[in-house]
């Protein structure tokens, strides 16, 4: 943490000031108010999702995974409930990525670091840890007590200190055990992993994850936020004079007085601030700064110095929000005597959710009409065509057929292109002359080698081009490709 | 660095390095203790790693690292595992009966898929990449074979091979009628002329279809056949069809007819496995021409 260093401190001629610091410990102080209970809530959600999501199951027919949300690598299939991606479809993962990006500079414009204050992970699984510290050894005053006692500890501290790494610990597993359930049948791998039977790959994950989990949480805490994470700087460029950010009101605020101070000069008619500097927004942050400082890069924005800070003026009588979201612009505003203006709706977020509208709507557009029945068609580029024992010319091409459905499928392979050409799949004796008839298992791809051959007489150009079908004989679902046949 | 009393930046109350650019002096952000840490200890994972694993050149070698690694080692390792996994895929395929291998997509598919890879190793230097041959190399994509373009026939070729000095090898050559005086030089330039028209080319100016007809009877017929459609038991080509292994013009046949062709196709048998060999008859079969 960068504190102010007094001046008068730095009096050795050869001290430029530390090199390095120490973490200097946070003891977050408990708080309730609104922002609080919004933050538990998110909290119970965050989690609850996280940690109960794999177990869902949905039910695909016979033979396909009935967990509603997996992540097959060896089979290379992705399951979200009615969904199931594959490899090639990767896309809609991008879409998604950019979507939640857009999502992120919303929030960012509309209410400042959202994300970081109530959603991520990081402070998720940190304000957990500190609710278990909180519960374990007591609140901040308690806690700062404890660790500065400098008397040999007692059996009584010890157990403290082991229960709350343990409830860490335990925490922290479960959270990588959540982790490698979404990539195997949950229940399988549970009962696996409790008998010792499931894969090293598995538990190496549950380890990793715990250890991340345990030390970030734990230990890292907001050395994550303002070190490592580089949204705090990427969302720096992207506020704007509108955004409504957690901030100290210093247009009320100021000239901070104690209580008894404030009211002797009010009764004279002296203008004196609210803030009676009771510290109170600082015992409660999670990230250890004082918010009347102004917008710091340490602040995630979490609002529970709003929570402190309204209890105090509740007692005291005066009127709430003397930190809350806002802007500049509008302490600038009530300065002058005018109203204070709030736009959410402006080019910026405007932007934002037209694209987040465009590119969803893209998404879903495609997902839902995208077919389950597929044909790639790659023509042989060596030799691109040849020339037979009676003149005829032969293309070869290697045609992939996907079946994305649950169910076998069998399928007639059509080729337009030059005049009276026939068509041959290697390995298949079709009963229909020119028109190929395969099967493709379910949920599967099958890669078949296929001749076209133009009679002699046909003489056909130069270059001209293919249209393959592939139609689906019982449900008449019909998919097709353009390729080129060649002449040499 | 200036006198460091006076390097306290007024308006944070924080130290500053001394560097100053145009009038704005950079404050001294000291780093977190943890990251200073951290950073000495992945100085220290690097020297671990120096020790493990190779790392550092000598002049003739390098050092090994107490772990032994090597890329090629590792690489040999992958293989073996490659061919542990494939393994039973190979039994399979050498135990089922040729002509069977075409009917299952999964065979076919582990045939063609090794038969390509092997092709690609061992016969693209002559037949090209993809098989489609070149002067006096077969294209094995079309459906005229010197030797025969069924299964077990392609299998055979690729076995023993063609004039390959193999106990087993197709013999059997085109003669040099010319260089041999078996024919004199009109002759052959008619009897090029008749094998041309054979195939429906067009003949010189004044060429004798008759004599061509009675040359052609009495040296060629005995491989190639009557009316020249060939014979795949002697490697003699049909030459009634639009195929020419080393060429059609006038010039080209009266140098195959005169110099005689014996173009050879080596045996493979001992050189590769008989489960890949079988993968490869099946690849050649498979590429469009086979019968």
């Amino acid at each position: 943490m960068n504190k102010t260093v007094n001046p008068n401190e730095l009096t050795s001629d050869d001290d430029n000031g530390p090199l390095y610091v120490a973490q200097k410990k946070v003891y977050p102080q408990s708080i309730s108010g609104t922002f609080r209970r919004i933050k538990w809530g998110l909290m119970a959600l965050c989690l609850g999702v996280y940690y109960f999501l794999p177990f869902v199951r949905w039910n695909r027919g016979l033979g396909a995974p009935s967990q509603a949300v997996l992540i097959d690598l060896p089979n290379s299939r992705f399951y979200f409930f009615f969904i199931e991606l594959w490899p090639q479809e990767v896309y809609y993962f991008t879409g998604l990525l950019i979507v939640a990006a857009i999502a992120l500079f919303l929030m960012n414009s509309v209410g400042g670091r959202i994300w970081c204050g109530y959603l991520c992970p990081q402070t998720v699984w940190t304000d957990l840890f500190y609710a278990v510290e909180r519960l374990v050894e007591g609140d901040r005053r308690e806690r700062m007590k404890k660790d500065k006692s400098s008397d040999p500890m007692k059996l009584e501290r010890i157990s403290e200190i082991v229960l709350k790494h343990s409830i860490w610990l335990l925490i922290a597993w479960w959270t990588g055990g959540a982790w490698v359930l979404y990539f195997n049948d949950a229940p399988t791998l549970v009962k696996e992993l409790v008998t010792f039977q499931a894969p090293m790959i598995a538990y190496i994950w549950i380890g990793i994850l715990t250890a991340t989990t345990y030390v970030l949480a734990g230990f890292m805490r907001e050395q994550v936020c303002t070190y490592m994470c580089p949204w705090p700087r990427i969302q720096a460029a992207l506020t704007d004079e509108w955004a409504l950010n957690v901030t100290y009101r210093y247009d009320r605020g100021e000239k901070r007085t104690s209580v008894k101070k404030a009211a002797e000069l009010r009764a004279q008619g002296e203008h004196v601030g609210d803030c009676v500097d009771c510290y109170q927004c600082v015992a409660v942050c999670p990230t250890g700064i004082d918010i009347r400082n102004g917008p710091q890069m340490e602040c995630i924005q979490c609002g529970l110095c709003i929570d402190a800070c309204d209890n105090v003026m509740t007692k005291i009588g005066r009127p709430k929000r003397l930190i809350g979201y806002d802007n500049d612009i509008n302490i600038q505003r009530r300065q002058e005597g005018n109203a204070p203006v709030y736009r959410i709706v402006r080019a910026r977020t405007v932007a934002y959710s037209a694209i987040i509208a465009v590119i969803g709507g893209f998404m879903i557009y495609t997902l839902a009409t995208r077919s389950l029945l597929d044909i790639n068609v790659l023509h042989d580029r060596n030799p691109v065509a040849v020339k037979l024992s009676d003149g005829s010319i032969r293309n070869a091409y290697t045609v992939r057929l996907l079946n994305k459905s649950g169910y076998d499928r069998v399928v007639a392979i059509d080729a337009n292109g030059p005049a009276n050409a026939t068509i041959h799949v290697v390995g298949v004796d079709s009963v229909t002359p020119d028109r190929p008839m395969v099967v493709i298992p379910r949920d599967s791809t099958s890669e078949l080698r296929l001749l076209v051959t133009a009679p002699a007489e046909s003489n056909p150009e130069k270059s001209i081009p293919v249209r393959f079908h592939v139609t689906d004989i019982g449900l008449g679902e019909v998919a097709a490709a353009t390729d080129n046949f060649v002449a040499p | 660095m200036t006198d460091h009393h006076s390097d306290i930046d007024a308006v944070t109350g924080r130290s500053t390095t001394g560097h100053e650019w145009d009038g704005i002096k950079e404050l001294n952000t000291p780093l977190p203790r943890w990251w200073v840490i951290t950073f000495y200890l992945t100085i220290v994972w690097a020297i671990g790693y120096w020790i493990v694993y190779p790392a550092w050149p000598l002049i003739s070698s390098n050092t090994t690292g107490l772990l032994g690694y090597s890329t090629r080692a590792s690489l040999a390792v992958e293989l073996a595992n490659l061919d542990s996994v494939r393994g039973e895929k190979m039994v399979a395929l050498a135990a089922a009966p040729l002509a069977d291998i075409e009917k299952d997509p999964a065979l076919l598919a582990l045939a063609r898929a090794k038969g390509k890879t092997v092709f690609g190793d061992n016969c693209a230097p002559c037949h090209g990449s993809g098989g489609a041959g070149a002067k006096g190399f077969p294209n094995l994509n079309d459906d005229d074979w010197l030797w025969g373009g069924t299964l077990d026939q392609i299998m055979q070729t690729i076995q023993f091979g063609a004039r390959s000095g193999h106990a087993k090898a197709h013999e059997g050559q085109m003669l040099a009628f010319g260089k041999d005086g078996v024919l004199k030089a009109d002759e052959i330039v008619t009897v090029a002329n008749y094998v041309r028209a054979l195939s429906g080319l067009s003949t010189r100016k004044g060429y004798d279809a008759a004599k061509g007809e009675k040359i052609f009877t009495e040296n060629c017929v005995a491989c190639h056949g009557d009316g020249g459609k060939g014979n795949p038991e002697m490697g003699a080509p049909n030459l009634t069809d639009k195929i020419w292994l080393y060429g059609s013009d006038e010039a080209t046949l009266i140098e195959t007819i005169s110099q005689g062709r014996a173009g050879v196709m080596p045996a493979w048998e001992g050189r590769l496995d008989p489960a890949t060999i079988k993968a490869m008859a099946v690849y050649v079969h498979s590429l469009g021409g086979g019968k």
